[in-house]
């Protein structure tokens, strides 16, 4: 689908039609015209056709309107910012996490809360690392901020729980490491949706 | 008949034939409502009702349980009395307009032999019975909406008496010219007057249109639905309703719509000779499902009107060509002695 048509934002350089609206009739002779005219023009059936037509089209041809919502989902926006999720090294299987704070000290609602501490290699090492979602604003900094691409925002975008806590863990937030080959790669700010060409509409300037 | 049919089980019959009607057309009703939500569902590419029961199949039930166990207010300034019997009236007389009309062919009850008339009684004026009795169906909303000491209760029972006296006169003036061509008031005259399978849709046209387009404001049905149009005046009549008492209003509701249904097809359509190789039992229910259907479908598609236009309507198209059709439809039958 080209973009041309879209580009084109020249008010009065398409080819506009003008609707052929009738005056209202003055005299009763004018009045009785029309009650005729529309009384015989078949414009109640084309209405008719129209809504036949759309259940046909809903029942045979598979163009049903309804998302089934708990049982389908719409692909989300990959700059939507729910849940955050920590990713792992595809290679080995390690978080990315490689301590370093940033998150830590940039997040503006101090929800961040990380403890790290050297391992057998004298490599830093996470041992503590929750993300409090009751003041969390999900601003996206912490994702920003990221030299790893460590900590991003996923889609799980259904937080209802009874605790919060539900979410708030590393090991929660850890893509499991027997989904590891199913771990999506953050697309980046400004990316566009998964669907984004199914979703483009003509603007009223282009048509 | 054929001349070997045995007397009819006169008082048993009757009673049998009337709690039948009653049971089946009210079960029929409650189901009306389910295929109303799938239809306009299904036209607006919804799914409608679908997670109780296969296919939704057992929302009537739920919807009936949820009827029945709300509480049953009645608003402290309303009278009483009225506003409790108002949606009696509604939902009795339209199932005793269902007893004079017949709706299968007359048939004999196999092993037993009992000769069975498909009507519970086949009076001599059946159709000024049945229209006499829908039209007294009208008292339902109108004094539900002036017991109720509500404005929009008021608004919905003086749109009632607008109505009633905008659409009567055409339902009354379009289907004399059947009569006059059929001779006879009684629905079964109507039906063999057709047995010869010429339509009588074929002779009146104009009639059928009519007829059906005042059967639309006899059941409040949508292009005529002022009585309780939502959008305007909250729900008119049945604002301060709740439980079954609203529930009967739409029972009769319903029970009006498959009347009408059987009126048309009786009367215009053929009623329920047999066609071709398809049995008449069969051709009218048929009949009667797409008369159903094709409520449902105007009212996906068209909006409905002012009260106002509703009256335009009847009292300066309508009226004067149901005028116009008897006198010619007269002209025709002197023409023809």
């Amino acid at each position: 689908m080209g973009l041309e048509q879209f580009k084109n934002r020249n008010v009065g350089t398409q080819n506009y039609k003008t609707l052929d609206l009738d005056h209202t009739p003055v005299t009763g002779m004018g009045q009785f015209k029309q009650v005729v005219s529309r009384t015989f023009k078949p414009e109640l059936f084309v209405g008719l056709w129209v809504t036949f037509r759309e259940m046909i089209n809903a029942l045979f041809r598979g163009k049903m309107h309804t998302t089934q919502y708990p049982f389908e989902k719409l692909p989300i926006s990959p700059r939507y910012r729910a849940i955050h999720e920590m990713l792992r090294l595809l290679e080995s299987g390690h978080y990315r996490c490689i301590g370093c704070g940033l998150c830590e000290k940039i997040c503006i609602s101090n929800c961040i809360t990380m403890d790290t501490r050297y391992d057998e290699n004298q490599r830093k090492e996470v041992s503590e690392y929750t993300i409090n979602f009751g003041r969390c604003i999900f601003c996206g900094y912490c994702a920003e901020v990221c030299p790893e691409l460590a900590i991003v925002h996923g889609p799980r975008y259904e937080t209802a729980s009874e605790q919060r806590a539900s979410f708030s863990l590393f090991e929660d937030m850890l893509t499991p490491i027997d989904k590891l080959n199913l771990q999506q790669e953050y697309q980046g700010f400004g990316a566009v949706s998964p669907n984004a060409d199914e979703n483009i509409k003509k603007t009223p300037l282009a048509y | 008949m054929d001349a070997t049919h045995l007397p009819e089980v006169t008082a048993a019959g009757v009673i049998i034939k009337a709690v039948l009607i009653l049971a089946v057309v009210s079960a029929i009703a409650g189901f009306g409502t389910y295929i109303e939500r799938k239809i306009l569902a299904f036209m607006q590419r919804r799914y409608g009702p679908q997670h109780v029961g296969p296919y939704g199949l057992l929302q009537l039930i739920a919807d009936g349980i949820k009827l029945f166990t709300k509480e049953d207010i009645i608003p402290q300034h309303a009278n009483k009395i009225i506003f409790a019997v108002a949606p009696v009236i509604t939902a009795a007389t339209a199932f005793i307009a269902l007893a004079a009309v017949p709706v299968f062919p007359d048939f004999t009850i196999p092993f037993i032999d009992v000769y069975v008339p498909s009507i519970a009684s086949d009076i001599n004026i059946g159709i000024l019975f049945v229209l006499g009795m829908m039209a007294a169906g009208l008292y339902g909303p109108l004094l539900a909406g002036m017991a109720q000491a509500n404005k929009w209760g008021i608004i919905g029972s003086a749109r009632t008496a607008i109505q009633f006296l905008s659409y009567e006169v055409v339902t009354g003036l379009s289907i004399l010219a059947p009569i006059m061509m059929v001779g006879s008031l009684s629905f079964v005259d109507f039906n063999d007057y057709q047995a010869d399978g010429t339509w009588l849709v074929v002779y009146q046209p104009v009639a059928f249109i009519l007829f059906l387009i005042a059967g639309f404001a006899e059941t409040n049905r949508t292009p005529f639905d002022l009585l309780e149009h939502e959008a305007e005046v909250i729900s008119g009549y049945v604002t301060e309703y709740s439980g079954m008492r609203w529930g009967l209003f739409f029972i009769g509701e319903y029970a009006n719509m498959i009347t009408i249904g059987v009126i048309a097809s009786v009367v215009f359509l053929g009623g329920y000779n047999d066609f071709w190789i398809i049995p008449g039992w069969l051709m009218i229910i048929g009949k009667i499902a797409f008369s159903f259907f094709f409520m449902l479908w105007v009212r996906a598609a068209w909006p409905h009107v002012r009260p106002d236009q509703l009256m335009w309507l009847c009292w300066k198209v309508l009226m004067p060509l149901a005028v116009i059709n008897v006198v010619i439809t007269g002209i025709v039958i002197m023409l023809a002695q």
